[in-house]
């Protein structure tokens, strides 16, 4: 094919492209329009029905908590593809962390990466609690407060070295975590279904009142859960990738 | 009971139209950036940025959940996700 002829195929199919994406264009509601019913029935009821005031979570966690499910098992079998991807392979073997270049001096990781490190860990900490048990009330929830606790474990590392992440979170104790997480979730809508409810129906109180972190029954529950899972699922995935670039090796070298 | 949201402030549409727009063509532009650098470890710092443009992208359109995800996603875990990968390569090659 000559540079001609494949400008010509390009042509054509770069027009092709255009045409149909105007075409879905001009059948898309104006800027701003929602057309749909669902959207304001879930405005209007959302509040009075779950007590929550985080209506996007009352969403996720309630509505379409069955979607989360699914949206969580993602993440949990990404983990798990991770691990497996990333495991030490044949011809690859562990080596210690220690400088190969026993000549070269190293510089050590600077004081101000440390204190910044060191002052943000517990902060950090508690404002990824704090989003994974205010789902309810606030437009913050288990998946943005777990990957902010995920973050915490990576301030430890950058305070510290690798071996201080690890003894801070044994692989062992976080898969247990990670599976104790989605395994939660899917129980609380399992023991709806054996309440002879629908699948993750709200069968906890909902509380006194709309707003209150007590609150809107099992979403708080189902928040947690997903933090637990989506924290470990981070510091698994980063984990298993630290593990790769510091201490496996390829081949015998 | 009414669910009428009222607020104890005004935002001005225009203002708010300005923004908007202001932010949409930063997004343009950031996108731009991504793709215009070429050495992965700056190229990853730019997505970085673009992220954190993403999540004022969604706040200014009154989405403050996925402006809280795309700022833990898109700013902070793929960036280190993809520096660690870059890492692991360069190892690889010396």
């Amino acid at each position: 094919m000559t540079p001609g002829q494949r400008r010509w195929v390009f042509g054509v199919a770069v027009a092709g492209l255009a045409a149909f994406y105007l075409w879905g264009l001009s059948g898309l509601p104006g800027f701003g329009n929602y057309p749909g019913p669902y959207g304001f029935a879930i405005l209007h009821i959302a509040v009075q029905q779950t007590d929550a005031t985080g209506v996007v979570s009352a969403v996720n966690f309630d509505y379409r908590g069955f979607d989360t499910v699914g949206e969580e098992f993602i993440l949990f079998a990404a983990a798990a593809a991770t691990a497996v991807v990333l495991r030490r392979l044949r011809g690859e073997r562990e080596r210690p962390a220690v400088d190969q270049a026993g000549d070269r001096e190293v510089p050590p990781t600077s004081e101000a990466v440390r204190m910044v490190a060191l002052l943000f860990t517990g902060p950090v900490m508690v404002m990824g609690w704090w989003l994974v048990s205010h789902a309810q009330t606030s437009p913050s929830g288990g998946f943005q407060g777990g990957v902010i606790l995920a973050t915490a474990f990576i301030l430890v590392y950058l305070a510290g070295e690798f071996l201080v992440l690890k003894r801070f979170s044994p692989v062992a104790l976080t898969d247990a975590v990670e599976a104790a997480g989605a395994g939660g979730f899917a129980a609380i809508g399992l023991a709806a279904v054996l309440m002879g409810r629908a699948y993750l129906y709200d069968f906890l109180p909902l509380g006194q009142m709309p707003g209150a972190v007590s609150s809107a029954g099992t979403i708080a529950l189902i928040s947690f859960f997903v933090g637990l899972e989506v924290a470990a699922a981070f510091i698994l995935i980063i984990g298993e990738m630290l593990e790769q670039t510091l201490l496996i090796r390829h081949g015998g070298g | 009971m009414t669910l009428a949201v009222t607020t104890p402030y005004t935002v001005p549409v225009g203002f708010m139209d300005a923004l908007q727009v202001t932010i949409l063509i930063l997004v343009g532009a950031g996108a731009t950036a991504v793709v215009l650098t070429r050495r992965p470890v700056h190229q990853v710092l730019v997505l970085s940025i673009y992220g954190v443009l993403m999540a004022v992208l969604f706040l200014t359109f009154q989405a403050p959940d996925v402006t809280l995800s795309e700022l833990t996603v898109g700013a902070v875990a793929l960036p280190i996700i993809l520096l660690l990968a870059l890492a692991k390569v360069r190892k690889r090659e010396e």
